[in-house]
C-alpha cells in the first residue's frame, strides 16, 4: 500500500522516471524462502537448509513448557493490572517463541539486554518473574541484580541497550572470553539512531553481540510500513553483517536460528542481526487500545499461527507428550499464577527514603542533606501523632 | 616527578597517561583520541604507549560511544570518553542522562558506572558555531552525575586521577581557553577532595565564587580591585555538582557579599543555585544582595562578538561596584 501511494503520488515527467517510481520497494513479508522455519503453524517439521536442529523429547517438552508457563505469567499480571495491582502492563502473548527459542540459546555465562517486554527471556535466564513485576507495579525501576542472571534491567527507552549490548560485547572481546550477549529490541526501535550506531559499533569493533529484533509488526500504533521501506533483516547488509528473518512464532527456527548466530559470534566473526517476524497479539501496554488501529481480521490471521499451539500439534501428533502431561503443566500453570498474584499483592511499598538511595556510589552531600531534611519533616508528624 | 610548571592540557595528558598505567581497566574513548591524540592533543601520545585496544577511536557518533562506555562499564571497564567539543554533546545527551545517571539507582545499588565524559568547553578561542558552549548546568540539574571543571593544572591532574576513580558518572569540563596556560604541579603532593572548593585569593570585601575559565578572570579582577583599595576573596568552585557549599558560606560569612561569574547563561544557571542557597544560608550576613556575572539568553555568538558575551574584567569588576554601593 506504502508502494502505491508513493507511486501514484511521483510526478511522471518521463518514462524512465515513471519506471523508476514502479520498481517495487522491498516491502515487509513474512513468507517466501527468507523466513527461516523448521516448525509449520500446521505442526509439521520441515528442514531448512542452513539450520538444523534435532532435539530430545525432554527438550520440545521443556520449550513448551516454558512457553506455556511464560504466557500464564502474563496474563495473571494483565489481570493484576486489570484489578489496579499493577500501574501498567507490557504483555508479551504471541512472542512466546521468539523469547523462549532465543532465551534457550543462551548459556549462563551470555548476557542479556532485553527491552520492556522480554518476560520469556527473563524466564529463561532465571530471574524470579515476580521480579520483572516490580516496576510495573511501581516500587522500583527494576528489581533484580543484573549480574546474577546476566540478565539486565529493562530499558523503556527505546534502542538505547543495544549501545549498552555492544559495549558490553566489546569488553567480553577485550577480556578473551568466549561468551556473547544479546540485545533484544523491536521494530518501533529500529528507527531509533541507538539502533543504528549499535549496528555500526559493532560492526566495526567486531563485536560478539545478537541483535534480535521481535518484529510484532505494530510499535503501538504505527506498522511496520512507519519504520522501514526495507525488510529489517536486510538492514544489517549495510553494516557489514548477515542479517537473517525467522518465523518468530517457530520456537524451533528461534532456537536454531539464534543458537547459529551466538555461535558466531563465538568464533569471533562478529554481530548477527535476527528479525523474528512475530506478532503482538494483545496491546502494546495495557494503556492502549489496538481495536482503534487495527483490523480484527489481522490480529485471527496470525491467531492461526500461534506459537503454543502448533508446538502442541507436533508433541501429540509425535506422541511425544500424552493428557497426563498437559494436566499436569495445566496444574504447575495455575500454581505459578497463583504465587505472581500473591506476590503481587503482598508486594510492600518501598521505604519513604529509599527516594534518596543509591543515587550516587560515592554519596553526595546535597543527597544527604535532603534526605536528612525530609528525614525530618516525616518525622515531624509522628511526633504531632499523626 | 615532583613540582614543575606545566600546561593543563599537558596535565591532562600526564593524568591519563597514569590512569592508564596503573589500571588496566582504564580506556580512552572517542573521535580522534588515537593517533591524532584528539584535536587539542590531551590524549597525544597514549595511544603509541598503551595500544588500540586501551585508547579506542571511535566511529563519529556521540551516542554510541557513551552508549557503549556503559555497557564496557558494565562488563568492568572504566572507560574515560572524549566529547570532541561541548555543543556535540547533545547526540549523546539521552544516553548520559536516561542511562548512565540512572543505572546505579535504578540497579538498587547492585551495579556502578564508573565512566568519565571530558567535555573541553567555554568560549575564548575564536571558535565556530557549537565549539564554544557551557552547558555545565544541564548536566548538574540531573541527579546520578557529578560535575567538575579544573581551572588550573594541578587540578587537571589530580581532579582527572579522582574522577577516574569514582564509581560515580563525572562530567569533567576542561576549560579549553586555558589548555594552554602553565601553573604549578607537583604530582606526589596529596590533594583535597574533588567536590571541594578552593580559596584561590584571600580577601575580606566581597566574594567571587568561580570555576574553570573564569577563575582567572576573576584572580584578574581582584587584583584590578586591590589596586583601587578593595579586598576581594576569590573562591574557585571546582565542583558544580556537588557544590561546597560551606565553602562559599564560610567566604560570605566573612566578606558579606557575594558575586557569581561564569560564562554559561544567567538565566537558570548555576549562579542562580549559588545565590539561592546562599541566600538562605547567609540572610543575615549579606550587605547586598547576590550578584551574577555570564553568558546571556542568547544563541552563543559568533566569534567576533564572544568577547561581548563573554564575562571579562571590566563587567565582573562593574558587578563589584554594585554589590560594595549597597
Amino acid at each position: 500500500m506504502t508502494v502505491e501511494s508513493t507511486a501514484a503520488r511521483k510526478p511522471r515527467r518521463s518514462s524512465k522516471r515513471t519506471s523508476a517510481a514502479k520498481t517495487p520497494a522491498q516491502t515487509p513479508e513474512g513468507s517466501g524462502p527468507q523466513l527461516v522455519q523448521l516448525l509449520t503453524p500446521e505442526g509439521e517439521r520441515v528442514e531448512h537448509p542452513d539450520y538444523e536442529i534435532d532435539l530430545s523429547a525432554d527438550e520440545l517438552r521443556g520449550l513448551y513448557r516454558d512457553m506455556v508457563l511464560t504466557r500464564r505469567f502474563d496474563a495473571e499480571a494483565t489481570a493484576l493490572q486489570r484489578q489496579g495491582e499493577l500501574g501498567l502492563w507490557a504483555s508479551l502473548l504471541g512472542q512466546e517463541a521468539a523469547q523462549i527459542g532465543s532465551g534457550r540459546a543462551l548459556r549462563d555465562d551470555d548476557y542479556v539486554f532485553p527491552t520492556y517486554r522480554e518476560h520469556g527471556v527473563a524466564w529463561c535466564r532465571g530471574v524470579d518473574p515476580t521480579n520483572l513485576l516490580g516496576m510495573f507495579r511501581g516500587v522500583n525501576h527494576g528489581g533484580w541484580d543484573p549480574n546474577t542472571n546476566n540478565f539486565h534491567l529493562y530499558t523503556i527507552v527505546i534502542g538505547s541497550q543495544t549501545l549498552h549490548a555492544t559495549g558490553y560485547a566489546m569488553g567480553i572481546a577485550k577480556d578473551g572470553a568466549d561468551s556473547a550477549v544479546v540485545a533484544y529490541f523491536g521494530d518501533g526501535a529500529s528507527s531509533q539512531g541507538d539502533v543504528a550506531e549499535a549496528f555500526t559499533f559493532s560492526a566495526v569493533y567486531n563485536a560478539p553481540v545478537v541483535f534480535f529484533c521481535q518484529n510484532n509488526q505494530w510499535a503501538i500504533s504505527e506498522p511496520t510500513e512507519k519504520q522501514t521501506r526495507v525488510p529489517l533483516y536486510q538492514r544489517a547488509q549495510g553494516f557489514g553483517f548477515p542479517g537473517v528473518r525467522v518465523d518468530g512464532n517457530d520456537v524451533l527456527a528461534c532456537l536454531a536460528v539464534t543458537r547459529s548466530a551466538l555461535e558466531r559470534a563465538r568464533r569471533g566473526e562478529g554481530p548477527t542481526l535476527v528479525e523474528a517476524f512475530t506478532y503482538r497479539m494483545g496491546a502494546h501496554t495495557t494503556s492502549d487500545d489496538p481495536t482503534k488501529y487495527r483490523a480484527d481480521e489481522e490480529r485471527a490471521a496470525w491467531e492461526a499461527k500461534d506459537p503454543i499451539l502448533r508446538l502442541r500439534t507436533y508433541l501429540e501428533k509425535q506422541e511425544l507428550a500424552d493428557a497426563a502431561y498437559f494436566t499436569a503443566l495445566d496444574e504447575e500453570s495455575e500454581t505459578l499464577g497463583k504465587r505472581v498474584r500473591d506476590v503481587v499483592r503482598a508486594m510492600p511499598d518501598p521505604d519513604r527514603l529509599a527516594i534518596f538511595d543509591h543515587a550516587y556510589a560515592d554519596g553526595n552531600p546535597l543527597v544527604d542533606e535532603e534526605r536528612a531534611q525530609f528525614a525530618a519533616y516525616q518525622a515531624s508528624f509522628a511526633e504531632e501523632g499523626n | 616527578m615532583a613540582a614543575e610548571k606545566m600546561s593543563i592540557a599537558k596535565a591532562l595528558n600526564e593524568s591519563l597517561r597514569k590512569a592508564l598505567d596503573t589500571d588496566p581497566k582504564v580506556l580512552i574513548m572517542g573521535e580522534d583520541v588515537g593517533k591524532l591524540g584528539g584535536v587539542f592533543r590531551i590524549t597525544d601520545g597514549l595511544q603509541k604507549d598503551f595500544g588500540e585496544g586501551r585508547v579506542i577511536d571511535t566511529p563519529l557518533a556521540e551516542s554510541g560511544i557513551v552508549g557503549t562506555a556503559i555497557g564496557l562499564a558494565l562488563r568492568g571497564y572504566r572507560p574515560v570518553v572524549e566529547i570532541q567539543f561541548d555543543g556535540f554533546v547533545f547526540p549523546a545527551y539521552d544516553q548520559i542522562v536516561t542511562q548512565l545517571a540512572k543505572m546505579h539507582a535504578r540497579a538498587l545499588g547492585k551495579i556502578k558506572m564508573p565512566v568519565v565524559i571530558r567535555i573541553p568547553y567555554g568560549g575564548g578561542i575564536g571558535a565556530v558555531e557549537h565549539h564554544s558552549e557551557s552547558p555545565e548546568a544541564l548536566f548538574a540539574h540531573v541527579a546520578g552525575l557529578k560535575v567538575v571543571s579544573p581551572s588550573n593544572a594541578s587540578d587537571a591532574y589530580w581532579m582527572m586521577q579522582q574522577a577516574v576513580q569514582s564509581d560515580d558518572p563525572i562530567i569533567f569540563f576542561e576549560p579549553k581557553r586555558r589548555y594552554w596556560d602553565k601553573g604549578e604541579l607537583d604530582t606526589e603532593s596529596i590533594p583535597g577532595p574533588l567536590h571541594k572548593a578552593a580559596v584561590a585569593r584571600e580577601g575580606s570585601d566581597l566574594t567571587l565564587v568561580a570555576y574553570g575559565p573564569m577563575v582567572k578572570v576573576c584572580l584578574e579582577a581582584a587584583a584590578a580591585a586591590q589596586e583601587e583599595g578593595k579586598s576581594i576573596e576569590v573562591l574557585d568552585l571546582r565542583s558544580m555538582s556537588p557544590i561546597d557549599f560551606d565553602a562559599v558560606q564560610t567566604s560570605v560569612e566573612k566578606t558579606g557579599r557575594l558575586v557569581v561569574v561564569h560564562e554559561a547563561p544567567v538565566f537558570y544557571g548555576s549562579g542562580a543555585e549559588i545565590a539561592a542557597r546562599i541566600t538562605e544560608r547567609c540572610f543575615y550576613h549579606l550587605e547586598a544582595p547576590v550578584l551574577r556575572v555570564g553568558g546571556y539568553h542568547a544563541p552563543y555568538p559568533p566569534a567576533r562578538l564572544e568577547d561581548e558575551y563573554l564575562p571579562g574584567l571590566d563587567r565582573v569588576l562593574d558587578a563589584v561596584d554594585r554589590s560594595l554601593a549597597y
